[in-house]
């Protein structure tokens, strides 16, 4: 019974107690950098927890084979090789994403969440649990992204995953489609998340 | 006049940081000082032109002649984390001082997607040459470092400020940040 509520927990610390962009801070070049339509954030969501849990899987079945001196560059291509899937499965069969999200694609390997989780949690649990830890912290992440990505898109754009809701000459709120309205939604979203998850603790 | 374009839209127009979204965990992570922030930018240049020469040659010379384009990468991001354990350690003997300032941030370097991601920009350069490419690096950790010590002074100032307890902390430098970035968008259209 233990046991099962510590697997539980271990997937839902993702989701809001360590919520790896409004919590831990991090990943936070591709929060920013594609948020700019609730599609784009999904989508960028999707590939990094695709590659946060094959990497995570990987890295709790091998951790006993790698020397610990070269653990991180270990980790790193293991991470690259999965990024490199994820850009060719991409320009293959979604290339509209792909030229949506571009540089941020490679850029993957460099996020720090998924090097992170496996150096602090796959390369010193067991499989079961790595993939968990992958799921919640995935989901977390795909969470954030995609309200950022709508809490832009709508009011940037007036739409929601293309779909528009004023009439097409209505002047929106662009600021919120261009640079800096990311680095302000994102605050107003961290403030409301504090709030949020201060009151359910 | 190409060089002086690319200057400009380095470091005003596209600025890294701000526009392009690169690099922005030492950018909130290393900013509550000036003098730190001043040593990382160093560190930034430092690595990312060495970087980029160096990832731009195996492109050149040995990704593209043999068909490994793919394994694009991979590759870069292995070259990175090689120079920058490099410079640990050449930094370690040569100046013990700015080591301990910065060695905490030097393994950061690696994960620091503005390194990556000029190096993967610099091949897309129009009219590409090795001179413009590491030109290109260093225009864009001017950038960088205009836009890391800036936000850096004006942290220096929040500390005195009064600030709603809701907003202490991280959203009110993710605030900062977008109001700098908001300055910056005045420069499109300048190139």
């Amino acid at each position: 019974m233990a046991e099962k509520m510590n697997q539980t927990q271990n997937f839902l610390k993702g989701i809001v107690k360590e919520n790896p962009v409004f919590v831990m801070l991090l990943g936070m070049c591709p929060t920013l950098g594609v948020t700019s339509s609730a599609f784009n954030g999904l989508g960028m969501g999707v590939a990094t927890l695709f590659v946060l849990l094959m990497s995570n899987i990987v890295v709790s079945l091998v951790k006993s084979q790698i020397p610990s001196k070269v653990r991180i560059p270990a980790f790193i291509i293991i991470i690259a090789s999965f990024v490199t899937i994820v850009e060719m499965v991409l320009e293959a069969f979604i290339p509209f994403l792909y030229e949506q999200l571009g540089i941020f694609i490679p850029l993957i390997v460099v996020n720090c969440l998924i090097l992170g989780r496996a150096e602090a949690f796959a390369s010193k649990n067991n499989l079961m649990s790595s993939i968990l830890d992958a799921l919640g912290m995935g989901l977390g992440f795909v969470i954030a992204l995609t309200m950022l990505g709508a809490v832009r898109e709508i009011l940037g754009s007036g739409s929601l995953f293309e779909l528009k809701f004023v009439s097409e000459n209505a002047n929106t709120f662009i600021l919120f489609i261009l640079p800096p309205g990311a680095f302000i939604a994102l605050a107003y979203l961290t403030v409301l998340f504090n709030k949020i998850s201060i009151k359910t603790s | 006049m190409d060089y002086i374009i690319i200057l400009i839209a380095a470091v005003f127009v596209n600025n890294i940081v701000l526009s392009q979204f690169l690099g922005i965990c030492p950018f909130l992570g290393v900013s509550n000082k000036v003098s730190t922030s001043v040593g990382m930018s160093g560190a930034v240049l430092f690595v990312m032109t060495i970087a980029t020469m160096a990832t731009y040659l195996l492109h050149q010379y040995i990704l593209v002649p043999a068909g490994l384009d793919y394994l694009r990468t991979i590759t870069f991001i292995l070259v990175i984390a090689a120079l920058v354990q490099m410079v640990e350690i050449i930094l370690k003997k040569v100046s013990p001082p700015l080591y301990q300032a910065l060695g905490v941030f030097l393994p950061l370097i690696t994960t620091n997607c503005a390194v990556l991601g000029v190096a993967i920009l610099a091949l897309g350069l129009e009219g590409g040459s090795l001179l413009k490419a590491v030109f290109f690096a260093v225009a864009n950790s001017i950038g960088f470092a205009l836009a890391l010590i800036v936000f850096a002074s004006i942290r220096e100032y929040l500390e005195l400020a009064n600030i709603p307890k809701g907003m202490k902390g991280v959203p009110i430098n993710l605030l900062v940040a977008g109001l700098l970035s908001l300055a910056f968008l005045g420069f499109t259209g300048l190139v």
